[in-house]
């Protein structure tokens, strides 16, 4: 039969024009390409050359259009006319908003800088904001970090100089056994995936230890569903382990840790747990060749890490005697923590076993010269092809700074940081404690800020306590409750504002954060503080600024509305001064640029800063005159330098462009990244490539590029002094001292090697009543509550049924379509379930920041969102159920103040279905952008 | 499968009239002029009726007249050259019988065995569905078959034909329940083979691809609870032939009874053919756990 | 042509690996994206920000989980589209010619201009791989990107389909399964591609590739083991292998 087939045009033109970008679906940033046709976004697909992505794109990067043709997007400044919380707004022009701004804050500025509380969210220009708030005076500035995953990057600076994520990754190339805890997709979105599916092309091996069995889990091939909150645990007993068979690497941690470092061991002395330092404050070395402490950085001293010294009937021993001491104890054997883990002892002896064999018996080479810090030349590179990737899981709970401190030093302990195979730093990482600034607290009516408001503390002289005692910042960040909380705590600010303590604020300016909504623990007390009023009939939180680019729950909260663009309408820079896209192997910075122009009357909320910074004559931001210095912020990020010849990008700089990290403001940098697809590389020179704390050739290259201004070589923290001045505190030594309340509790957590405790809400609760742990997972093709306005992905995760393990579906009979309620010592919701078997038995979870309130995201109120979804939220409470002292003590780890998400206990009931909506049910907000169209066709137009 | 109004009144209207074509085709009854007439606007109502149905639930119906073009393989379009075929010729023939007064029996034989195939065309789509193993029975077509006749010996008034067809299409009718009960288990098809992880183990679907529903779920995924079945089918049988066979074997014939007879026979068409979707499951069914059976 | 050619020059199709694929719904999306403003009619979105929300696509990800006696559970992620059968009974059913398989490379598509809506293909697939369009009312299928993949305005490196184009995990792979040399064919010899539903005698073009056996709890023998023995207290126990090591160094 002769085939007759319709002529297809395989050859249809794709676009006009290709602009590159870079996405901002989420905090990954990946290249992506833009499609115009008639001048409109038609297809956004990945950029092949960029280094996060190379070429692909998640579910949320390709539904960027949806996005960026929101009905959910504001439209115009705006005012609020209704009550807080009811959403009723008019529509100003931009010169009303700013007047209305300025009129707010500078009487704030000029009397009570610290009124202002200026908080930033999701923000990937912090050092931007930060600069602002600096330059405004406030002490009270920080983005979302404090309730996100500080215990992981603090964790990981105190002790390494970095962290997971955008400060390291694994050597996905050479890496045989990868093991991943905690994590559900985390900021490194694309290139986890990537480089999972690379170490399995391999031929290596990924084992994942998550309650939970699903996204990278699944493909794990080996999985450990422990129980929550007991990670801390299985790696101290694989310490154990190690340690007792000798498979540790001892010759990386002679040369590059601190533990031969001598410790003072004296029980009760002040100085116990410091260091033994010489006249020039050097930590000192037993030298093994002269029996003689030494400082540690004398050239070719072999340090001994056997044997202790004693002067002057002070004994000082190696902290790695101690630690090996520590670790070595019997309550680390896997027997003894195999139930609370809900890991067998067999298990855990397996686990440490592969660990072993790939670290010491696949040890792998690479044929390159190096030469250290100290001058000693190494012919090649040995590397321990094991690596670790780990996030929220461990770091959400409120053992997670000692949590992620094992988990660092148990990948330290092997050899396997910085080599190759292993756990690899992004520039400007490696980056030690040294090179971080200090918190400032210093206000001045009318002027800057002293200093920084976010850094790291080196001891208890460091915390932001003002003469009276009282805590400096509103979030009370830097102070005895939490010390190290690098981060800030955004979350308390509601919280503390509404309660006046420490201080009553006048101002409440936040940039994209969600916070009357899934940002916040305890969201409905969160809304009803934001909506109290004094006895006065006023706001208690009196002016609130709020800049979103959509009609968020957080909108309806706002007095006044800074609409911003989406992410496809502004400029924007992911720089080096902040959080980069820098791979092990290179340093990169990237932009945004107007792709298209925006149709309604909104602006880049960075060019609006600049703007009401203008217009508050702030300094850095107005010349002599009063003139403005930028016009927006393209202009800053091209003219701004941070020191003179570095500045937010760290390419084409100087006048003939070729400038890397350094050189004169280039007046066509955005073009030239424009030109260059959106991004800056340059790669780290072969011998440059590992062992970057303790490389010279990689030092010399991080200085030339601007990263530094002197090298910075350093070693690894395993021991932490920084912890130990503050339990020295705690003991009573020192001029800094805790409250008695806090005594006990910072002796406990604040120990120089990490430990496990029991998070916080498990010790109070009755576990009996509530023997259920309860989780959110982040959903791959979602991003927290802004993906809902998303027409393509709220298909995909319109409703987030709760997860309940096959245990305990049988234990309380459930059946498909059940409804339960689910009861933790602060809340109740009802929610439909659904059996899940790859599941740790005592856990429920759910899909993160689904469930909606009415009336947002221009959605129906008969949304699925707003009616079966729901919010695990409800459920959590920023402070911990009651003490026998009747004190409230946060719900969050006692070193970094990090929010403890993860410590849930809870409680389930069968619940009747009845009208099958989810419950807490709260009262429909009024949308200030009209509800999305019925049918879209989107492509039609092409 | 959802059972869309459209394809039951389609399939059953369509039917009745061409089993009432069927038997005008052989002069059951001997009619002529307005009462023929009567007779053949009833049967065109019912055929022409049904088959404007079917093209209710076509996406783009104005291109109806593509169908035509795949009667080589496909058993609609060839439902549709053949419905066409059926009526012209019995047009003729009716005509024929109408105006001139005059009976063509080769025209209208020809026209009786077009309907027929007409109809077995219509079943054979079903029954061609292998992914739908409860149609996928060589019984499919006979009943549909035996449904078409019945109906249209009842319309065509032949009681004594009718009584042994009600009777046979009830039997047939039982025993398609009864072997397409267990059709889909027999047809070998199941989660695992779907989804080709059943040497793995017990597989059960957890997450759906998409939160809400789908076309697929919507078209294939109907479910009709077991109970409600039961209840249905009992009425079905009851009134496809069990109460008609009765009334017309034990009352004298005449019109109000037979049309009582008709009613409800065309009761219980509709019930059986509404289960007849709705019962039926379709194998995509799989993939998203609706399979019970 | 309602007809399937009795063979076709190339067997092009995918390949999906369920052993790394992570479920991530990217393919899901990029399908999504690239065919609503391609070939054929957009993909519509009903009631798009409403309380029913339906849209078209052409891929979806559904996500299973396997038990089985004595070993952990086990999730699976497991993308869907169509798998360009051989014997299509999509194809054969179609009244209008509107569904056929090209010769050339055997992919199956639609030609929307002829296809009247009747849904019938979709009754015929054993897969779910057909959506009717609710805006168009024409039947929408994936169509293996035909518009990209010879796309002489695309860079060569990137005429693949866009879903295989986008996967992060690189799950899915894009060949030609009639030439034995194949990256596709050979990945399906090696890993033991499987056909789904084999039993409907559709023979699909694409296949998968199985998730490799787990490592599990139970029934495992601890080769590994002797590398934990303790250090021996003959040798001086901890410390003395520790002055052992760092003399060696
Ligand atoms: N139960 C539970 N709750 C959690 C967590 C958890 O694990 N479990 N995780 C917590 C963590 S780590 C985080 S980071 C938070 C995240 O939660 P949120 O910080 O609330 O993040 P989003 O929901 O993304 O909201 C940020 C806001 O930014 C707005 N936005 C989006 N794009 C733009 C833009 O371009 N410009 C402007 N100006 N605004 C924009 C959005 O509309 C939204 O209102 O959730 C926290 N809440
Ligand atoms: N698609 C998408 N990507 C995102 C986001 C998003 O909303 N959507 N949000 C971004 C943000 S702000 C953040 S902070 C990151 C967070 O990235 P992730 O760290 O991946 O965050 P979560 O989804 O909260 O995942 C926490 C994981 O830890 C597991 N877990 C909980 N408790 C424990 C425990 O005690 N031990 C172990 N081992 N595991 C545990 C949970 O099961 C879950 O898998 O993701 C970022 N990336
Ligand atoms: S991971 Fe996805 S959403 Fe995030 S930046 Fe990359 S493409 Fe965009
Ligand atoms: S994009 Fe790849 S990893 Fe993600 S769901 Fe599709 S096939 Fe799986
Ligand atoms: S998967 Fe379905 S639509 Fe695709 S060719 Fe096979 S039968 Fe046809
Ligand atoms: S829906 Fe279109 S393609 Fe499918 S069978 Fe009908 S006419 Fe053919
Ligand atoms: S090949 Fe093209 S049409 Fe088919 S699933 Fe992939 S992206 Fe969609
Ligand atoms: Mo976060």
């Amino acid at each position: 039969m002769t085939v007759h087939q319709p002529v297809v045009d395989t050859n249809a033109k794709v676009s006009d024009e290709i602009r590159k970008t870079t996405c901002y679906m989420c905090a990954c940033r990946c290249g992506i390409d833009v499609h115009m046709q008639d001048g409109k976004v038609k297809y956004i697909e990945g950029n092949r050359d960029h280094p996060v992505n190379k070429g692909v794109l998640c579910a949320k990067g390709s539904a960027g259009i949806m996005q960026h043709y929101s009905p959910a997007r504001l439209k115009n400044p705006m005012k609020r006319v209704g009550p807080r919380g009811s959403g009723e707004f008019e529509d100003i022009s931009w010169d009303e908003a700013f007047d209305i701004a300025v009129g707010w804050l500078k009487p704030v500025r000029e009397k009570n800088p610290e009124k202002l509380a200026f908080f930033t969210g999701r923000d990937q220009s912090q050092s931007m904001t930060s600069w602002w708030a600096q330059s405004f005076g406030t002490p009270n500035y920080a983005a979302h970090g404090g309730f996100c995953s500080v215990n992981m990057a603090a964790a990981g600076i105190y002790t390494m100089g970095g962290a997971f994520w955008e400060f390291g990754a694994p050597d996905w190339d050479r890496t045989k056994l990868f093991m991943i805890f905690g994590v559900a997709e985390d900021h490194d979105s694309n290139p986890i995936k990537t480089g999972l599916s690379k170490v399995k092309a391999n031929g290596g091996k990924i084992i994942g230890v998550n309650p939970i069995r699903s996204g990278y889990n699944s493909i794990a091939d080996e999985w450990v569903g422990i129980t929550p909150g007991t990670d801390g645990l299985f790696i101290l007993s694989m310490i154990h382990e190690l340690l007792k068979a000798g498979k540790v690497d001892v010759d990386y941690l002679r040369r590059y840790t601190n533990l031969p470092y001598l410790v003072n061991t004296v029980e009760g002395s002040a100085d116990n747990g410091l260091f033994l330092r010489d006249k020039d404050d050097k930590p000192q070395v037993l030298d093994r060749a002269s029996g003689k402490p030494v400082a540690f950085d004398k050239p070719g001293v072999k340090a001994d890490m056997a044997n202790g010294y004693e002067v002057e009937g002070i004994t000082y021993r190696p902290a790695f005697l101690l630690l090996a001491e520590k670790y070595m104890d019997g309550q680390y054997a896997p027997e003894m923590v195999a139930e609370r883990t809900g890991i067998t002892a067999d298990r855990i002896k397996k686990i440490a076993a592969q660990l072993a064999h790939t670290a010491f018996e696949e040890e792998i080479t690479i044929d390159q010269p190096w030469t250290d810090w100290k001058g000693e030349k190494h012919d090649k590179m040995i590397g321990r092809p094991v690596a670790f990737h780990a996030m929220r899981g461990i770091s959400a709970h409120s053992n997670g700074f000692q949590t992620c401190r094992a988990l660092h030093v148990l990948q330290i302990l092997l050899g396997s940081v910085e080599c190759p195979g292993g756990f690899r730093f992004k520039p400007p990482y490696p980056k030690p404690v040294s090179a971080h600034p200090k918190p400032h607290m210093g206000v001045t009516p009318g002027k800057p800020l002293n200093g920084p408001h976010l850094g790291f503390v080196r001891g208890p002289e460091d915390l932001l306590i003002k003469e009276d005692g009282t805590p400096a910042r509103i979030d009370k960040a830097f102070t005895w409750d939490n010390p190290m909380s690098s981060h800030g705590m955004m979350h308390m600010v509601i919280s503390n504002a509404h309660a006046g303590d420490p201080y009553n604020i006048d101002v409440l300016f936040m940039y994209m954060a969600n916070m009357a909504w899934n940002s916040s623990m305890n969201t409905s007390s969160v809304m009803k503080m934001l909506t109290d009023k004094d006895e006065n009939g006023e706001y208690i939180i009196p002016k609130i600024i709020y800049s979103d680019a959509y009609s968020s729950e957080m909108v309806a909260f706002a007095d006044l509305i800074l609409p911003d663009t989406t992410y496809l309408e502004r400029h924007d820079c992911i720089s080096l001064l902040d959080r980069p896209i820098c791979e092990a192997e290179a340093v990169a910075d990237s932009i945004r640029w107007p792709v298209v122009e925006p149709d309604r009357d909104v602006r880049g909320f960075q060019t609006a800063l600049i703007q009401l910074g203008v217009r508050l004559g702030l300094p850095g931001m107005v010349d002599e005159d009063g003139a403005a210095i930028y016009e927006d912020y393209a202009d800053y990020i091209q003219n701004h330098e941070r020191r003179p010849g570095v500045g937010p990008l760290a390419g084409f700089r100087g006048e003939d462009k070729k400038g890397k990290g350094r050189g004169a403001p280039n007046p066509t940098q955005i073009q030239d990244y424009i030109d260059n697809g959106g991004f800056w590389i340059d790669h780290i020179p072969e011998d440059a490539l590992f062992f970057k704390p303790w490389n010279a050739s990689y030092q010399d290259w991080a200085v030339e590029r601007g990263i530094f201004d002197s090298i910075q070589p350093y070693l690894f923290d395993v021991y932490s002094e920084v912890v130990q001045k503050f339990r020295l505190a705690a003991q009573g030594h020192g001029a800094h001292q805790p409250p008695e309340h806090l005594r006990e509790q910072l002796d406990n957590v604040m120990d120089p090697l990490p430990i496990w405790y029991e998070p916080f809400e498990e010790t109070l609760v009755d576990k009996d009543e509530y023997p259920i742990h309860a989780l959110t997972q982040r959903p791959m093709a979602m991003y927290h509550s802004w993906g809902t306005q998303n027409a393509w992905l709220r298909q995909i995760h319109g409703t987030n049924p709760m997860f309940v393990s096959g245990e305990i579906w049988a234990e309380h009979g459930f059946n498909e379509g059940d409804w339960a309620w689910v009861t933790s010592t602060h809340g109740k919701i009802k929610v439909p379930v659904v059996r899940m078997d790859a599941l740790n038995g005592k856990t429920i979870w759910t899909w993160n920041a689904i469930g909606k309130r009415k009336g947002a995201w221009a959605l129906d109120e008969k949304a699925p969102e707003a009616n079966k979804g729901f919010l695990l939220n409800h459920l959590i409470h920023e402070l911990l159920p009651p003490k026998g002292d009747g004190m409230r003590w946060a719900n969050s780890d006692p070193v970094t103040g990090q929010a403890a998400w993860f410590d849930l206990r809870v409680k389930i009931e069968k619940a009747e279905e009845g009208d099958a909506i989810a419950q807490p049910d709260h009262p429909a907000q009024k949308s200030p952008v009209g509800q999305g169209p019925k049918d879209i066709k989107y492509g039609e137009d092409f | 499968m959802h059972p869309a109004p459209s394809v039951i009144l389609f399939t059953s209207l369509s039917g009745l009239g061409f089993g009432l074509l069927f038997f005008l085709g052989f002069d059951m009854p001997a009619v002529t002029g307005w009462v023929a007439f009567a007779f053949f606007f009833v049967a065109y109502a019912l055929a022409v009726g049904g088959l404007l149905a079917s093209t209710f639930h076509l996406g783009n119906p104005q291109r109806a007249m593509k169908a035509f073009k795949q009667w080589r393989s496909s058993w609609l379009s060839r439902e549709g050259v053949f419905a066409v075929l059926a009526l012209v010729v019995m047009g003729l023939y009716a005509a024929a019988l109408i105006f001139l007064n005059m009976r063509l029996p080769l025209l209208g034989i020809i026209g009786s065995v077009l309907s027929l195939i007409t109809v077995f065309c219509t079943a054979m789509i079903y029954a061609q569905m292998k992914t739908v193993p409860r149609w996928s029975q060589p019984m499919t077509p006979v009943l549909y078959l035996l449904y078409m006749v019945a109906g249209g010996a009842l319309m065509a008034a032949q009681i004594q034909l009718a009584i042994a067809l009600l009777v046979a299409v009830t039997v047939v009718q039982i025993l398609h329940w009864v072997f397409g009960d267990t059709a889909f288990g027999r047809a070998g098809s199941n989660i695992g083979t779907a989804t080709g992880l059943g040497n793995l183990g017990q597989v059960r679907l957890l997450e759906s691809p998409h939160s809400g529903t789908n076309y697929l779920l919507r078209e294939f995924a109907f479910e009709v609870g077991r109970k409600h079945a039961r209840k249905l089918r009992g009425i079905a049988v009851l009134c496809i032939g069990i109460i008609p066979v009765i009334l017309l074997s034990l009352t004298s014939e005449g019109h109000l009874v037979s049309f009582v007879a008709l009613a409800l026979h065309i009761i219980g068409l509709f019930t059986s053919r509404w289960l007849f979707f709705a019962e039926a499951e379709h194998v995509v069914g799989l993939y998203y756990d609706k399979h019970r059976g | 042509m309602t007809t399937l050619p009795a063979s076709t020059q190339k067997k092009l199709g995918l390949v999906i690996d369920l052993d790394i694929c992570v479920g991530c719904h990217a393919c899901v999306i990029s399908c999504k994206e690239w065919n609503t403003s391609n070939y054929g009619a957009p993909l519509s979105d009903m009631d798009a920000y409403g309380e029913n929300p339906v849209g078209t696509f052409l891929n979806r990800v559904h996500t299973f989980e396997v038990k089985s006696e004595g070993k952990n559970a086990q999730t699976v992620h497991f993308p869907k589209s169509c798998l360009h059968c051989e014997d299509a009974p999509c194809v054969t059913v179609c009244p209008t010619g509107a569904s056929y398989k090209r010769t050339e490379d055997g992919i199956v598509l639609v030609n929307e201009d002829d296809c009247i809506g009747c849904g019938l293909c979709a009754w015929a697939c054993p897969y779910g791989a057909r959506e009717m369009d609710a805006a168009e009312g024409v039947m929408k299928k994936c169509t293996l990107c035909v518009d990209r993949i010879y796309n002489e305005n695309i860079p060569e490196i990137d005429r693949e389909p866009s879903c295989v184009r986008t996967c992060p995990a690189k799950a899915r792979h894009f060949g030609d399964f009639a030439d034995p040399d194949s990256a596709v064919s050979i990945m399906t010899a090696e890993r033991g591609g499987m056909e789904l539903m084999p039993e409907l005698m559709t023979k699909p073009v694409n296949r998968y590739l199985p998730p490799r056996p787990k490592a599990d709890i139970s029934g495992d023998i601890d080769i590994l083991a002797p590398l934990l023995a303790p250090v021996p207290e003959n040798t001086g126990g901890f410390m003395g292998w520790l002055d052992a090591a760092l003399e060696k160094i």
